[in-house]
This record gives C-alpha cells, sequence and structure tokens, in this order.
C-alpha cells in the first residue's frame, strides 16, 4: 500500500459525491417547499385533504378507467355526496389556478402528468 | 410381414385423416357460431339515416359541424391528415356493392352521410392491441385516448373508413374549442363515438340534435316500441358492405 493515502482520499472524495443526493437533504433545503395556493369555491374538498394529497393521482385515475371504460360518471365520496367525475369540469371548477396548483409541486418533484396534453386547462386569471 | 407393415401404414394414415378432419370440422362450426346474430340483451344503441330527407337542402353541413364543435374536431385542409368523425362521401363509394344502375338519380347521384358504423362484430376491437377501442355493453364501439399508442391496425382492420389519425398536432387547426371536451394529441386515433359523453347523459347525440331536416334517428335496436325499430319496418333499409359480416348498426333508408 504505497499509494494508499491517496487511494482513499479518492474513494473517500468519489462516495461524497456519488451519494450527494443522499446527504443533501440533510443539510436543509435551499429551495422551499411549494405551497399549492388553493383557491375554492366549495368549503371541503370531495376527500379529506391528506387523502387528495397523498393519492389525488390514483383518484383521477381510477376516474378516468370509470368513465371511460364503464361509462359511469357519478363518484360516491366517503361523506356521501355524489360527485360528477371530471377534471376540467370537477377538478378544475375549484382549483381554476393550474399554475399554482398544479404546476408548482409538480415542477418540484420533477413529475410531468400529460393531462393537459389533451384536456383543457381552465383560463387562468392574470 | 411387408403386408402388414403396409396395412398398418394405411390405418395410421386414415386415422390420423379423420382427427385432423373432425378438428378442423369443429373448428368452422366454431366460427360460425361467433358470426350469427346474437340474442338481443339490453340496449342497443343504433342509427337511422335516411338518405332521402338528408342532403335535401344543398350543401347542409349541420351535423358535421356540430360534430366538429361538440368533440373539438380539427379542421385540416391537407386531405391526407385530415381528421373526419361524420362527413359526405359518393353514393357509389359508399354503398359499393349497391348494383342498381337504373335507380332514381335523386338518391345515388347524391353523396351519403357516413360516419362509424358501431359494428356488433367490431374488426377495429377485434385488432387492437392495447384495447384502447373495444364494444360496451350498449353496442357503442368505444375509444379509450388514453390507452391508444397510435399504431393504426385499427385503421387498417376498419373496412369503411370510419377512423382518422392525427398526424400533427391538432390544436391550431381547432375553430372554437369546446372546453369541456378533451383534444386529442399528435399519434392517436380518433372516430365517432355515438356522443357517450351525451348518451349518458340522457341526451341525443350532437349530430341527431342538429339536423334540421330531423333525417337522423337515434335509438335502441331491442325495444320493438322505438322510433328506430318503427322507421326500420315502415321502410326498406341498407347497410355498407354487410356481406363483411361486420353487422353495422347504421340502418340507411332508401
Amino acid at each position: 500500500m504505497h499509494d494508499g493515502g491517496k487511494i482513499l482520499t479518492g474513494l473517500a472524495a468519489f462516495l461524497a459525491l456519488a451519494l450527494f443526493p443522499v446527504w443533501r437533504p440533510a443539510i436543509g433545503r435551499t429551495v422551499p417547499r411549494p405551497e399549492p395556493k388553493i383557491v375554492t369555491a366549495e368549503k371541503k374538498c370531495i376527500e379529506p385533504r391528506e387523502t387528495m394529497r397523498a393519492s389525488h393521482m390514483a383518484l383521477l385515475n381510477s376516474w378516468r378507467d370509470t368513465v371511460v371504460r364503464r361509462g359511469e360518471r357519478t363518484y360516491l365520496s366517503r361523506d356521501g355526496k355524489n360527485v360528477t367525475m371530471s377534471l376540467s369540469g370537477t377538478c378544475m371548477r375549484c382549483h381554476p389556478n393550474k399554475a399554482e396548483f398544479c404546476d408548482s409541486c409538480h415542477n418540484d418533484l420533477a413529475v410531468a402528468p400529460y393531462c393537459w396534453d389533451c384536456h383543457i386547462e381552465p383560463k387562468e386569471k392574470t | 410381414m411387408g403386408e402388414d407393415r403396409r396395412s398398418f401404414l394405411k390405418l395410421a394414415g386414415l386415422a390420423a385423416l379423420c382427427a385432423a378432419g373432425k378438428s378442423s370440422l369443429s373448428r368452422l362450426e366454431g366460427s360460425a357460431e361467433t358470426t350469427s346474430v346474437e340474442a338481443p340483451k339490453g340496449v342497443r344503441r343504433a342509427m337511422v339515416v335516411d338518405l332521402v330527407k338528408c342532403l335535401e337542402k344543398d350543401d347542409c353541413t349541420a351535423c358535421t359541424e356540430a360534430c366538429r364543435r361538440a368533440h373539438n374536431v380539427p379542421s385540416i385542409p391537407d386531405p391526407k391528415h385530415e381528421v373526419k368523425w361524420i362527413w359526405q362521401e359518393r353514393f357509389r363509394d359508399v354503398f359499393p356493392d349497391e348494383e342498381a344502375p337504373f335507380a332514381a338519380e335523386a338518391l345515388t347521384a347524391r353523396p351519403a352521410l357516413v360516419f362509424c358504423n358501431h359494428c356488433d362484430n367490431p374488426p377495429c376491437a377485434r385488432v387492437c392491441p392495447t384495447q384502447a377501442t373495444w364494444k360496451r355493453p350498449d353496442g357503442i364501439v368505444m375509444m379509450d385516448w388514453h390507452r391508444c399508442i397510435g399504431c393504426r391496425y385499427c385503421m387498417a382492420a376498419c373496412p369503411y373508413g370510419s377512423r382518422s389519425f392525427n398526424w400533427e398536432d391538432p390544436r391550431p387547426h381547432i375553430k372554437a374549442l369546446n372546453r369541456d371536451f378533451p383534444t386529442r394529441t399528435k399519434g392517436v386515433v380518433e372516430k365517432c363515438t355515438f356522443c357517450d359523453e351525451l348518451i349518458d347523459k340522457g341526451q341525443p347525440p350532437a349530430c341527431v340534435a342538429a339536423c334540421k331536416e330531423k333525417a337522423m334517428t337515434f335509438g335502441d335496436l331491442n325495444d320493438p316500441g322505438s322510433e328506430v325499430r318503427r322507421l326500420l319496418r315502415s321502410r326498406f333499409a341498407i347497410r355498407r358492405k354487410p356481406g363483411l359480416g361486420t353487422q353495422p348498426e347504421i340502418y340507411y333508408l332508401v
């Protein structure tokens, strides 16, 4: 081990660089976590806020399949309300601020749902 | 010994022939069963088009325009790229099997209205590798644009040319955007869906509602008292290319 010191230093530097994504969050975020702005017409969302935050994508996928493939258009929410399953008709009626409500989190997490390739986003008030 | 081998081979050959013949016979029988018309069950959506009433006014495109507006169908000038749900074709191209050399010019000289036939035995649904197109229990040949991968097998399978492919982004070609209905993207096949979004709400399809001549009638073929059945009882109706066994559910009154 003539060059043991050099090898170990190089290895440590390599590991530090390679594991950058792992230790970076521990130091603290420099970019603030996005806070989606909620502008609603209704007082309550169709499901509790936590459920919507965690699994709105699963809900939307199941809505899509139920409407298109089974032709059923009404969703029974957990508190017994009948809701029309429609992204632009139901969701976006309460949340018309797509840029602040959808895009802010999706951009932060680098996810790119293709909803709006076909569905028409609400006109935003500028 | 030679005699024995010879008779054994003969017998074995005959037995193999019998076995092969039986399996192919039963297969023939099976295919005959699947193409026969099934016993009516539930609702069966169908359309009756009165060819005489339709196009009474020359160059009437009320239904086509209503469909364009309702479903964000783009108006692309290039005929190789155009997207069509409901449109007009020459009579002899719509009904190539109809041999009526001296028939009333009034009928055969006019174009006929064509759209998806919503076949009972849809070849497009059979070939779709992702089940993006399938037949609903009420007979509508539906499309799930989320699932379409744009392979165009369905377009090759459809004998009526009812399907269009989006060769380019359709959005710039949509005149008036209906914000309640999605558009499609480049690389997706589309066609008439019998206005499933309106039917499920209990409304008639957009083209039927738009037709001022009342040339189009939409209804349930399994209900003997329905308007479509009444029309089919009272007048002679033809279907497009019936010999292909697709069982189209668009009836043309002549």
